[in-house]
């Protein structure tokens, strides 16, 4: 179970670090270098995204990596096949990003099949609110997967009341309004995650923005878990896998 | 609570978690300009008096004499401000805006006639603007940045993805989610999530509502079919949606065929095999994609046309058999254009050339008795620099070139 091994790992650690990487980008090869290395960096929970032409929730870096994945050739079925090596080889939980189409297309119930036998614990499906989700929730819960909801700084209480009672495993609080990948105000967040503490008793992952020490240290105590997206893709553009492990150890 | 906004089994909002309150803003606002009866008489006497409604019918008795068959009626929406149907919905919104409170708003285009409405408009109420539009259409758009930037939008040239209208879609949302508070996005057509494709219906209504009177005077009985052509849908709900109750009108959307529908060239979504059910951009249709649910590719003489997605309002009203959907290539468009303008000395856009090119297909075939409406969504002159291009004119080439020339050598 996602809840109980976020807190197991909670037990040794201050705070937990999730990475996000999308599938194919810049190849699958590269993919899975970069998810060894995200695991010798110590990291504890990891995104997959499954790339997406049309990704409406994402910001330029994330955008930008998905449609080079799909233009070398990246498929869900090259997805699947990389995804059920990597939680084999590697003892950290993964979870899939995607956004609903991929799922619709491919049928919800054969697709929550094959996310279960690829090995991963749970998705993050951006696009799909509560209300539209009810068939690809049902089919995710007879896999036992979790669904990973998100809160941001608009969403009303009764609504994250509303979300709490359909998420599962944790909570992805957005750190601010606007798409993935640019800067955030750390300091304006506790009133804001305070709703979202007095929303859920899941553990909650803060993302979108999350760059530096000085970040991690600002949520740490706050969240039990930071979300580290864009920056990871910049700093592997700009100094390649090699870069990457340094730079998530020097988070925390 | 947002209304979920489907039509049949198409429509939906399927929204990210940080655009569902802005959502929820908007369905608010635009339920209660709706129940306001003062709202609609502002917006026709907004049109009425910055635009040219109500638009005339106008009989096209050569083009009738022409084919010898059905009698042909025209709905002139060209004859709206900025030249196309585009301003009825902007104008609409524009208001909305006001009720709203808002100061800035941003929009996608294409082609570029939705993004110079919505400057228009944005310049006529004092609003901030942005226009995103795919790199792709601001290179072959330029009459049209110019004239946004004139008005006083920022024009952004998107350089992601395909670079052309979805991607300018895909943007605009990006903008829209991180500045909601003090922004509206003004989408063009009766697409996304909702409560857009009813919203942009509302608004375009306006054009059926004025030719179901008009038609029934001028030719004195319901029209036989009408004739819209179909990229989002806009146009064609404006006018169906005067005729939707009576159901011995038959309604005819045409999508652009493009090189044919056997090329893999096309914009076909309602009309061909190669599109499929699918959600994107918030919304449930059918979309031109491929197995994985990737997006393809589309393509179009008519800009306005070339978009991978169709309004779910549309896609219900084909799975009804409501609406009957047919597909007009390239060169039939081409073929349409000369001869409504050599006829009857009017000139459609290439869009609504589609249009009139399936009107010319099935006019021959009708009796004499029978009346058929065209929608002109809106007027060609002003895309000299397109149409030319799609004419292969050679003394225009030669003008260009002349005139390329001159600039270097002014410079």
């Amino acid at each position: 179970m996602l809840e109980a091994e976020i807190r197991r790992r909670k037990r040794d650690r201050d705070i937990l670090l999730m990475t996000h990487i999308v599938l194919g980008y810049p190849d699958f090869d590269t993919s899975r270098r970069l998810v060894e290395q995200m695991v010798l960096a110590g990291v504890d929970l990891m995104e997959l995204q499954i790339p997406f032409s049309e990704p409406m929730a994402d910001g330029p870096v994330i955008l930008h990596a998905n449609q080079k994945a799909l233009a070398g050739g990246a498929t869900v079925d090259r997805c699947l096949e990389l995804t059920s090596r990597l939680t084999r080889e590697f003892p950290i939980s993964f979870l899939f990003m995607t956004y609903f189409n991929i799922a619709f297309v491919r049928g919800v119930d054969l697709f929550a099949r094959e996310m279960a036998q690829a090995g991963v614990r749970g998705a993050i499906v951006a696009d799909l609110p509560f209300e539209e989700g009810e068939p690809l929730l049902a089919a995710m819960e007879r896999e036992q997967l979790d669904p990973i909801f998100v809160f941001t700084p608009s969403s009303r209480p009764e609504r994250m009341a509303r979300i709490a009672e359909r998420a599962k495993g944790l909570v992805y609080c957005a750190a601010r309004k606007g798409v993935t990948g640019s800067a955030t105000d750390f300091d304006a967040l506790d009133g804001y995650l305070q709703r979202c503490r007095g929303a859920t008793d899941l553990p909650l992952a803060l993302g979108f923005g999350v760059k530096a020490r000085e970040d991690v240290a600002a949520i740490t105590g706050k969240v039990e878990i930071a979300v580290v997206g864009s920056e990871t893709i910049r700093v592997l553009e700009q100094g390649g896998v090699e870069a990457v492990r340094p730079f998530l150890e020097s988070l925390r | 609570m947002l209304e979920r906004g489907y039509y049949g089994q198409f429509g939906g909002a399927f929204l990210p978690e940080a655009l569902v309150a802005t959502f929820e803003e908007l369905e608010a606002a635009f339920r209660q300009a709706k129940a306001d009866p003062a709202f609609w008489q502002e917006y026709v006497d907004l049109m009425s008096s910055y635009s040219c409604r109500p638009t005339p019918v106008t009989y096209a008795e050569n083009l009738t004499r022409h084919f010898g068959g059905a009698r042909i009626y025209i709905k002139r929406e060209d004859l709206n401000h900025t030249g196309a149907h585009k301003a009825n919905n902007v104008m609409g919104q524009g208001l909305l805006v006001k009720r709203m409170g808002k100061r800035r708003v941003i929009a996608e285009t294409g082609a570029g006639q939705h993004g110079v409405a919505t400057a228009t408009m944005a310049a006529k109420f004092g609003f901030e603007c942005t226009i995103y539009m795919g790199q792709v259409d601001v290179a072959r758009q330029r009459p049209n940045v110019f004239w946004m930037e004139r008005l006083g939008a920022t024009v952004v040239s998107v350089r992601e993805g395909s670079r052309t209208l979805k991607d300018a879609i895909n943007e605009a949302f990006r903008d829209w989610v991180s500045t909601m508070d003090t922004t509206h996005y003004v989408l063009g057509t009766a697409c996304g999530p909702h409560p857009f494709p009813t919203m942009v219906t509302y608004f375009q209504s306006i054009v059926g509502r004025e030719a179901r009177q008009q038609i029934v005077k001028a030719a004195g009985k319901l029209p036989d079919r009408v004739y819209a052509c179909v990229g989002g849908g806009s146009n064609a709900m404006g006018i169906f949606s005067g005729f939707l109750d009576d159901t011995e009108v038959g309604l005819v959307g045409v999508e652009a065929g493009g090189r044919g529908l056997q090329s893999g060239q096309h914009a076909a979504r309602l009309c061909s095999e190669d599109a499929s059910i699918g959600v994107a951009q918030g919304y449930k249709t059918y979309f031109l994609q491929d197995r994985d649910g990737q997006m393809n590719e589309t393509h179009s003489v008519a800009a306005g046309l070339d978009y991978v997605g169709v309004s779910p309002i549309l896609a219900d009203l084909a799975e009804r058999r409501r609406v009957r959907f047919e597909a007009a290539t390239d060169r039939e468009v081409i073929d349409a254009l000369a001869l409504t303008v050599r006829k009857e000395g009017i000139i459609p856009a290439l869009e609504s050339s589609h249009a009139f090119a399936q009107a010319f297909k099935e006019a021959p075939h009708l009796p004499k008795d029978a009346v058929i409406l065209i929608n002109q969504s809106g007027r060609g002159d002003k895309d000299i620099f397109t149409i030319a291009d799609a004419f292969e004119d050679p003394s225009w080439k030669e003008f260009i070139i002349a005139k390329a020339e001159a600039y270097r050598a002014g410079s």
